[in-house]
C-alpha cells in the first residue's frame, strides 16, 4: 500500500486530491490501478509522466517495486539540454 | 554571371579551378575543392571557423572571393600535418582534450599556427587576444590556451 | 537479461585515466564530418522563405512566378506538411514551427521554401515568392504578454492549472505551483525578510555549427537522412510522424555534432527537406545561415522572477516564496513549471511555495538549453539569499551551508533526497583558496550554487568482439564532447582489456535499437550502463566458450583482468584464455561473440554545483571582467577527467556570456535586431580566464562506477555568482540580466544621485 502524491495538475482528474492511496507493488501497478480509478488520468500518463520513488525519479522503468510505505509522487517528465 | 579561372597554391599544390564572381573562398574550398576542413559557422567573419591562412596571415576565408586567391599562397587544415604525422599543435590539443565537439578546432588550429609562426613564446594574453576572433562554445578556451602554450614550448624545443 | 546497476565500491583501472579520444585525429585535420560536409549525387540546394513579421495571419501564398525560376525543382508551403498529428499538442507544436500554418507566430518563422539546383536559383525564387499577409498586433515581452490589454498570440489557449477554468482566452498558458508548509507562517517567524523582482533576457545556445542536414525521399517509400543531431533516433520519430514515413523505412545517421546545448534536441528544417526531397524526386542538402539559427532555431526563455525569503537572525531560513514567468515563444511547454521546481532545490526549507508561469510571446519556440530554466531561476534565489546573507551580517558561505539540503530533506519540488552533493560542494568552496585570495580595487567577489535533475531513458548497445580481439562498442548517443572516448574506458574497465582495443563507433538508426537523445546529462550515464550490462553479456559468452574449449562446467569458469580462469587445483591449473585466444577461436566455438545490452537506465539522481568568481569593474565605463572563476561539482565518478572538466569549463563559459553580455533585443516592430555574432556577442577568448576546476566524487547510488551526467548544472551557477560579484564590487544590487556595461553605469549614476 502507497500513498501517490499527484501534480497540481492531475488533481482536477481524481476527485481533486493530492494524495490518493493505491494497492500496488510496482510503478506499472500503480499506474494501471490509478487510470483504472480516475479514467481521466489517461491522457496525462501518456509520455508526459515521471515517478519518483524514496526521491529517486523514474522515467522509464514501470519494473520498478514500491517499498511498503514509499514516498510515490508523480511528476511530469522534464526535458534537457 | 560568367566563371572566372583562378590559379592558386593550396598547401604547396598548384590549384587552378572557376568560380563564380560572387563567391567566395570558403564556399569554393567546400563546395569545389572538396577541402571541407574550414566550416562556415556564421558567413560573416565574426566566428573563425573557416580560418584559412592566405599568404602568410589569418583570414576568414568566408570574407575573401574565389577571385582573389589568384597567384596566392593558401594553407588549409588539410595542409597542417606532414602526412600521417601531426603539426605539434594538433597533437596537443588532443592531448590537452583542447576539443570538444570540435567544430572550431581547425580555426582555432590555423590561427594558432600563424601566430607561432610570428610569435613562438606568446604570454597567455598574447594568445587569449590573437584566438579572440575564433569562437568555441564548449570548452571555455581553457585547455585550448593550454595546448597553445604546451605546443608552443615543445616547438621551442623546450619540453621534447 | 536482468541488470544489477548498484553502485558497487571497487578498485579502477581503467575509468578516471586521461587516454586520447578516439575521434581526436579526425577533428584536427579537417577529416571528422559535420552536418554540411556530406553530399550526395545530384542533390539539390534548399532555402526557405522567413516571415519578416512578429505575428501576421497568411492570406496566401502564390508560388507561380517562382516555380517558373530557372533550375527551381520544388516549391513546399504547410500544404505540403498536412497535419497527421492526431491531436497530439507536442507534435503539432513542432510542425507548426517547421513550417507557418494559419499564422507566422514570430520573425523569422518559416512560411515556404525552395530546392533547387543551386544557391543563386534558390535565393532568386525566393524573392518571387509572393505571401500575402495581414499584421496582426504582437507582443514580445514577458511582462508585457501578462497585461489585460495585450494582443493575444493564441486566441484558444485559456490557462491550465488553475480552478475554476478560465473562460477568456490569454497568454499565460499554464499555472504550475510546487512547495511545501506554510509560508506565511514562516515570514510571521522570520527577522528579516527580502523581496526583489528580477528579469533575465534571452539567449540563444549558439552552437557554432548551424542546423544542417541532406535528406532524400525515393519513390519506393524509403528515404534517409543524414543530420546534426543530438538524437537520431527522437529525429526519425518525429520525421516519420510529420510526414507519414514508415519508422523502419527512415535511416537516419547522425553527423559529428558542432554543438547542440539542447539545441538540437528536436527537428527544425529537416522534415522540410524530407518534404522538398519528396516532392523533387532527387536528395535535398539544406543548411541555415547564422541569422536563421538566431531568428528562428533555439532560444531559451526571457523571464521575469519575484523572490521572497525570510531568515532568522542567526541565519535559518523560516520561508522562501518565488513566482517565475517564462517566455515560451509561440507554443507552451514546461519552461516556468522547470524553474519553479529547480528554484529552491538546493535548500532545507520548512516553508516554500514556487509558481510557474507559462507565457506565450511572438518569439522563437524556446528550446532547451542546458539545465533548461534552471540558471534564471538560481540566478533571482542565489542573489536574494546573498542579499539576505549580507543583511543577517553572516558568510554568503556559511549561511548557505547552514540551510543547504542533505540526504533526507523534502525537496522544494516534493520527493525527498537520496545522498546528495550540494552541502560537500559548499564545504569545498569554503576550504577553497580562491575564497580567501585578496581582491583588488574596484573588485568583487560572488558565489553561487546550482542544481540540475539527470536523466537515465531508454539505452541500446551492441559489443562486438572482432578476430584478432579487438572490440567495436556500437552506441546509439550522439558523441556531444568526448563519450566515445568515456565509453571505451568503461567498457575496457570491465572486460579487462586495454582502452586502444576498443572502438566505439555511433551507430545510425538502422543498425541498432531505439536510444534516447543525447540530452538530461544522460549520454555519459545511460549509455555506460548499456556498455557495462553489454560486456557483461559478451564475458558470459566468453566463459561458455573457456569452458567448451577446456570441456569443463561453465560454472568452474570465471573472468578476471580481461581472461577466462579454470577455478581450482581440479583443472589442473590451466593457462588463462584471453580475449584474443577466446576470439581466435570463436569460429570453431559456435560463432561471432557478441554482447548486447536494451535497458532504461534510470536512478540517474540529482547534480549539485557551486561556483566562485572575481569580477573587476571598471566605474568609468561600467564595463566587467571576470579576473578569477573557480567551479566545485560533484561527477559521482569521473570516468574521463579531461572531459568532466571539459564540461564544467564551458558550462561556466556559457553562464558567464549570458550574465554579462549576451540577450535577443527585439525592435518595436517585434523583429529581431541582432541576429549574428558581432552583435550577440559570446564570450571569446581575451574575455576570460583560466577556469579552475574541482571535481568531487560522490558516488551515485544507482550506476555500477557511480557515475552521475555532468552535462549541464555547471550552467545554473554562473548568473548569480557574477551577479553576486558584480553586486559586491559596486555596492548596487542588480538584478536585471545580463549585466552589460550600459546596465551597470546606469546603476553607478541612479546609486550616486540617489
Amino acid at each position: 500500500m502507497v500513498d501517490v502524491t499527484l501534480w497540481a495538475g492531475l488533481r482536477p482528474f481524481a476527485d481533486n486530491q493530492e494524495v490518493v492511496r493505491v494497492d500496488a507493488r510496482t510503478i506499472r501497478e500503480m499506474l494501471r490501478k490509478l487510470e483504472e480509478r480516475y479514467p481521466g488520468l489517461h491522457e496525462p500518463f501518456r509520455g508526459q509522466v515521471a515517478v519518483a520513488v524514496n526521491g529517486v525519479i523514474y522515467r522509464n522503468d514501470w519494473s520498478q517495486e514500491l517499498p511498503e510505505g514509499a514516498e510515490v509522487m508523480l511528476m511530469r517528465r522534464l526535458a534537457g539540454g | 554571371m560568367s566563371s572566372i579561372a583562378v590559379s592558386t597554391t593550396i598547401n604547396d599544390d598548384d590549384v587552378e579551378f572557376l568560380c563564380q564572381p560572387d563567391e567566395t573562398l570558403l564556399d569554393v574550398l567546400r563546395n569545389r575543392l572538396g577541402l571541407m576542413g574550414a566550416k562556415e559557422g556564421c558567413g560573416t567573419g565574426d566566428c573563425g571557423a573557416c580560418s584559412a591562412i592566405v599568404d602568410g596571415r589569418v583570414v576568414c576565408s568566408c570574407l575573401v572571393l574565389g577571385a582573389e586567391a589568384q597567384g596566392r599562397t593558401i594553407e588549409t587544415i588539410e595542409g597542417m600535418a606532414n602526412g600521417s604525422e601531426l603539426h605539434p599543435l594538433q597533437r596537443k590539443f588532443i592531448e590537452h582534450a583542447a576539443l570538444q565537439c570540435g567544430i572550431c578546432t581547425p580555426g582555432f588550429l590555423m590561427a594558432a599556427k600563424a601566430l607561432l609562426e610570428v610569435n613562438p613564446d606568446p604570454t597567455e594574453t598574447e594568445i587569449r587576444f590573437w584566438l579572440a576572433g575564433n569562437l568555441c562554445r564548449c570548452t571555455g578556451y581553457d585547455k585550448i590556451v593550454r595546448a597553445v602554450q604546451d605546443a608552443a614550448a615543445e616547438m621551442r624545443g623546450e619540453n621534447a | 537479461m536482468s541488470f544489477d546497476a548498484a553502485y558497487q565500491d571497487q578498485k579502477l583501472k581503467s575509468v578516471g585515466t586521461r587516454p586520447l579520444r578516439p575521434d581526436g585525429v579526425d577533428k584536427v585535420t579537417g577529416r571528422a564530418r559535420y552536418g554540411a560536409d556530406f553530399n550526395m549525387p545530384g542533390q539539390l540546394v534548399a532555402r526557405i522563405l522567413r516571415s519578416p513579421h512578429a505575428h501576421a495571419r497568411i492570406k496566401s501564398i502564390d508560388t507561380n512566378r517562382a516555380e517558373a525560376v530557372k533550375g527551381v525543382k520544388a516549391i513546399i508551403t504547410a500544404a505540403d506538411l498536412p497535419d497527421l498529428t492526431n491531436g497530439d499538442a507536442g507534435t503539432y507544436a513542432i510542425l507548426d514551427n517547421c513550417m507557418a500554418r494559419e499564422k507566422a507566430m514570430y520573425d523569422g518563422h518559416a512560411v515556404a521554401a525552395v530546392a533547387a539546383i543551386d544557391e543563386h536559383a534558390a535565393r532568386k525564387a525566393l524573392k518571387f515568392i509572393e505571401v500575402e499577409y495581414e499584421v496582426l498586433p504582437h507582443v514580445t515581452d514577458v511582462d508585457a504578454a501578462m497585461e489585460d490589454d495585450a494582443p493575444l498570440v493564441k486566441d484558444d489557449v485559456f490557462t491550465t492549472g488553475v480552478e475554476p477554468a478560465p473562460t477568456k482566452p490569454s497568454n499565460i498558458a499554464n499555472r504550475a505551483e510546487f512547495g511545501h508548509g506554510d509560508v506565511e507562517k514562516g515570514f510571521g517567524a522570520a527577522d528579516v525578510i527580502v523581496e526583489r523582482s528580477y528579469k533575465t533576457e534571452q539567449t540563444h545556445q549558439g552552437y557554432i555549427e548551424p542546423h544542417a542536414c541532406v535528406a532524400n525521399c525515393n519513390s519506393d517509400g524509403s528515404a534517409e537522412l543524414w543530420v546534426c543531431t543530438q538524437g537520431h533516433f527522437v529525429y526519425r520519430q518525429n520525421c516519420a510522424d510529420l510526414l507519414g514515413l514508415e519508422v523502419s523505412k527512415l535511416r537516419v545517421t547522425s553527423s559529428e555534432i558542432g554543438g547542440g546545448f539542447g539545441g538540437k534536441t528536436h527537428v527544425w528544417a529537416e522534415p522540410v527537406a524530407l518534404a522538398l526531397s519528396r516532392k523533387a524526386g532527387r536528395p535535398v542538402k539544406l543548411v541555415m545561415s547564422r541569422e536563421e539559427v538566431f531568428r528562428a532555431s533555439g532560444p531559451t526563455s526571457a523571464t521575469s522572477i519575484d523572490v521572497r525569503i525570510g531568515a532568522t537572525k542567526d541565519g535559518k531560513i523560516t520561508a522562501a516564496e518565488a513566482t517565475l514567468r517564462y517566455a515560451s515563444g509561440p507554443y507552451a511547454d514546461m519552461w516556468a513549471e522547470l524553474g519553479a521546481m529547480t528554484s529552491f532545490a538546493c535548500y532545507d526549507l520548512e516553508n516554500v511555495k514556487t509558481v510557474g508561469l507559462e507565457i506565450l510571446v511572438n518569439r522563437p519556440k524556446t528550446t532547451a538549453y542546458r539545465a533548461p530554466s534552471a540558471p534564471m531561476a538560481a540566478f533571482a534565489v542565489e542573489s536574494a539569499i546573498d542579499e539576505l546573507a549580507h543583511k543577517i551580517d553572516m558568510d554568503a558561505v556559511d549561511f548557505r551551508i547552514k540551510n543547504a539540503a542533505s540526504e533526507g530533506t523534502k525537496s522544494s519540488y516534493g520527493p525527498v533526497y537520496g545522498p546528495i552533493g550540494i552541502g560537500p560542494t559548499l564545504r569545498a568552496a569554503k576550504e577553497h583558496p580562491h575564497m580567501s585570495a585578496p581582491l583588488g580595487k574596484n573588485q568583487g567577489r560572488g558565489m553561487a550554487c546550482g542544481f540540475w535533475f539527470n536523466f537515465g531513458g531508454q539505452t541500446c548497445t551492441d559489443l562486438n568482439v572482432n578476430a584478432d580481439g579487438t572490440v567495436t562498442l556500437a552506441v546509439g548517443t550522439v558523441d556531444v564532447g568526448g563519450s566515445r572516448a568515456s565509453l571505451s574506458l568503461i567498457a575496457a574497465e570491465e572486460l579487462g582489456i586495454e582502452y586502444q582495443d576498443i572502438k566505439a563507433v555511433i551507430a545510425d538508426t538502422a543498425t541498432l535499437g531505439y536510444n534516447d537523445m543525447t540530452d538530461g546529462s544522460r549520454g555519459t550515464f545511460s549509455t555506460s550502463m548499456a556498455t557495462i550490462s553489454a560486456a557483461r553479456n559478451a564475458i558470459t559468452v566468453m566463459r561458455e566458450r573457456a569452458a567448451l574449449t577446456w570441456d569443463i562446467p561453465v560454472e568452474d569458469v570465471y573472468w578476471e583482468d580481461g581472461h577466462a580462469h579454470a577455478a581450482g587445483a581440479k583443472h589442473d591449473n590451466r593457462a588463462p584464455l584471453s580475449v584474443k585466444e577466446l576470439a581466435a577461436e570463436a569460429g570453431n566455438t559456435g560463432g561471432p561473440i557478441a554482447g548486447h545490452s536494451e535497458l532504461v537506465a534510470d536512478g540517474a539522481g540529482v547534480s549539485f554545483a557551486t561556483h566562485i568568481c572575481d569580477i573587476e569593474v571598471d566605474p568609468e565605463t561600467g564595463s566587467s571582467r571576470v579576473v578569477r572563476y573557480t567551479v566545485i561539482q560533484d561527477a559521482g565518478k569521473a570516468v574521463h577527467p579531461s572531459y568532466v572538466e571539459g564540461q564544467y569549463q564551458g558550462g561556466a563559459a556559457q553562464g558567464i556570456g549570458w550574465a554579462l553580455n549576451e540577450e535577443y533585443i527585439y525592435g518595436e516592430d517585434g523583429r529581431l535586431q541582432n541576429p549574428g555574432f558581432l552583435d550577440y556577442r559570446i564570450p571569446v577568448c581575451s574575455d576570460l580566464p583560466m577556469i579552475d576546476t574541482q571535481i568531487l566524487e560522490i558516488p551515485n547510488p544507482n550506476h555500477p562506477y557511480g557515475v552521475r551526467g555532468v552535462g549541464e548544472t555547471s550552467i545554473v551557477p554562473p548568473l548569480a555568482a557574477i551577479a553576486n560579484a558584480v553586486s559586491n564590487a559596486v555596492g548596487v544590487r542588480m538584478a536585471h540580466i545580463p549585466i552589460s556595461p550600459p546596465r551597470i553605469l546606469a546603476a553607478l549614476t541612479d546609486a550616486a544621485d540617489g
